[in-house]
């Protein structure tokens, strides 16, 4: 009897600690194949170059259109998303702060909006864009991209804020502070490492989402230099260059994919270091 | 002086209330969007026959979703048994057995496979998923599949649900009292039988909705989808022929849908679809984990 359970002991901690070590298995193979594959196509050219004539037949040029086009969606997203997002966010934590029962409910509905799948943000933005006139632009990518990324900012300041003491609040009122003041001042400066993580986060996945910009950005090989002007971005000129049948195109996708893993690599590293670093210098 | 600060406060105070009405009436703005922009399909077709009907031929003016319906739930379903053993086991040995040190490097690697976008899993399965779909295991049952198939794309779509699933359950596990399982340590349970009977008993409901949220997020994926999943419109049982999912059917037509009459309006019911499936399996699955948590 005593030896079954043993066994059985065994084997599921075998079997749980082989699923656990199986993950960072998978995602090292992710990682050394697109760098393997796409550091072999990867060039200066790739970087600092656009798409010169002939360039989807293996001609000259690189991918740096997308690289900018990228660049400045996710940059104008994030900031449009901080506008709506940080206000909001401040809202739920200083001025219903009394009421438990509203707040639970607007997370609830924040945390279901996170779900949506973002090429029913895409549809949704093609048609507000048809609705306004507008053309596939720069300008509907980062409105499209904001709708998509404030519910994470939101709710990812909003986890921190909700952790600060009460006390604070308190305190900073009684010295006669407004609300307002009390949530920038305070708030704000409490859960600054809070803040930096909510906006490395959506702009992460604001750079690297495709199924959004799809119908809203356009594609161009030129770099944008107005908001109405079309935008390649990073995913798309991956997607748009796999499918082609010429093996040099699909090189650069592995090339460009390489340059957008980095990219993703480093923006989540540093939200990471960032989180650690200020929780610890925080009141707790 | 006063005045300035309590105007400031007041204009403040405002724009934070707008603000969040704007976010909390987003996803009703775009099911009226939507909604509205499909209407047109429902005076030629009832909801019923769009949704059962296989017949698809848009020139025609016959739209049948079946067929990427099926398509969906077909990748979801398959997606979801390959990541939920690995996610429900992983889960436990990060809370139950391993080292801190363990946990500590998994943190990274849980947040590296959140963050990499839908096109580069979708590459990584062309060059990886969908030869090893055609050449090993196709030949392994005797069939010939050109690997771009429902089960290369259930494959990659399960790699993309790990860290998102896995995360919910670490949240769930850790909820479990420590007490509860020092209890039933102390009663002579080795650690696997009170992981058994006690940890997985008592998050029943977070492990419920972490695999329904889990399932939401497979159902409404698109790019990475869409590049292994061959994209032909079939009914068939065989995990290795090609499906056509949803997102795919959109994400795969926009620029030809102002053409023909009547598919801008199909399109943009698939959308809705997606949007009322996914909301809807958010909605309840998250009002069981409020539920839980306020308890």
């Amino acid at each position: 009897m005593n030896k079954q359970k043993e066994i059985e002991e065994l084997f599921f901690k075998f079997l749980s600690g082989f699923a656990t070590y199986s993950l960072i298995a998978i995602l090292g193979f992710i990682i050394i194949i697109i760098f393997v594959k796409g550091f072999g196509a990867l060039s200066l050219d790739m970087i600092i170059k656009t798409p010169k004539g002939g360039y989807y037949y293996g001609g000259e040029g690189g991918v740096l259109n997308a690289i900018v086009g990228s660049l400045y969606i996710a940059f104008g997203a994030t900031f449009i998303a901080i506008l709506i997002g940080i206000p909001a966010a401040l809202y739920i934590n200083v001025h219903l702060v009394r009421y438990k029962r509203i707040q639970n409910t607007i997370r609830y509905f924040l945390d279901a909006l996170w779900g949506i799948p973002s090429i029913v943000y895409g549809a949704f933005g093609f048609t507000l864009m048809l609705f306004l006139g507008m053309n596939a632009s720069l300008l509907a990518g980062i409105i499209t991209v904001a709708f998509l990324i404030t519910p994470i900012i939101i709710r990812t300041f909003d986890e921190v804020l909700s952790t600060i003491p009460k006390g604070l609040h308190e305190a900073s009122l009684a010295l006669g502070s407004t609300r307002t003041e009390m949530a920038f001042k305070v708030m704000f400066k409490q859960g600054f490492s809070g803040f930096i993580t909510a906006v490395l986060l959506a702009f992460g996945r604001g750079i690297g989402d495709a199924a959004s910009i799809l119908f809203t950005a356009g594609y161009t090989d030129l770099i944008p230099t107005h908001l109405d002007e079309p935008a390649a971005t990073l995913p798309l000129a991956i997607f748009f260059q796999l499918s082609s049948p010429i093996p040099e195109v699909r090189e650069r996708a592995y090339a460009a994919a390489a340059i957008l893993t980095i990219i993703i690599l480093i923006i989540s590293l540093t939200a990471r270091g960032f989180s650690k670093k200020y929780s610890k210098s925080n009141l707790k | 002086m006063i005045l300035k600060r309590v105007f400031l406060n007041r204009l403040s105070g405002t724009w934070m209330l707008i603000t969040l009405v704007i976010i909390l009436s987003l996803p009703l703005v775009i099911g009226i969007a939507l909604y509205l922009k499909a209407s047109p399909i429902f005076e030629s077709q009832s909801l019923y026959q769009l949704i059962v009907s296989t017949d698809w031929s848009p020139c025609n003016g016959n739209f049948g979703f079946w067929p990427f319906i099926f398509s969906s739930l077909y990748v979801t379903v398959l997606s979801f048994l390959f990541a939920a053993p690995i996610c429900l086991f992983a889960a436990i040995y990060l809370t139950q057995f391993s080292s801190k040190r363990l946990i500590q490097l998994m943190h990274p690697v849980i947040d590296i496979l959140a963050g990499i976008p839908s096109v580069i899993y979708g590459m990584w399965g062309i060059i990886i998923i969908v030869p090893f779909v055609s050449d090993v295991l196709a030949p392994l049952i005797n069939i010939k599949s050109s690997g771009y198939s429902i089960l290369a794309g259930g494959i990659v779509l399960a790699v993309m649900c790990i860290p998102y699933m896995l995360n919910m359950l670490i949240e769930t596990f850790n909820t479990v009292p420590i007490g509860l399982k020092e209890a039933s340590l102390s009663l002579g349970a080795t650690s696997w039988e009170s992981v058994k009977h006690v940890v997985i008993k008592k998050s029943y409901p977070g492990i419920i909705s972490s695999f329904g949220l889990g399932i939401a997020k497979a159902f409404g994926e698109t790019l990475a989808v869409m590049m292994v999943v061959g994209n032909m419109v079939q009914l068939s049982f065989n995990p290795f022929e090609a499906g056509y999912p949803l997102p795919a059917l959109i994400a795969n037509n926009y620029g030809e849908m102002l053409s023909i009459p009547m598919y801008d309006s199909a399109l943009m019911f698939a959308a809705f679809i997606l949007l009322v499936v996914v909301l809807v399996i958010n909605l309840v699955f998250r009002y069981f984990i409020h539920k839980t948590q306020s308890q």
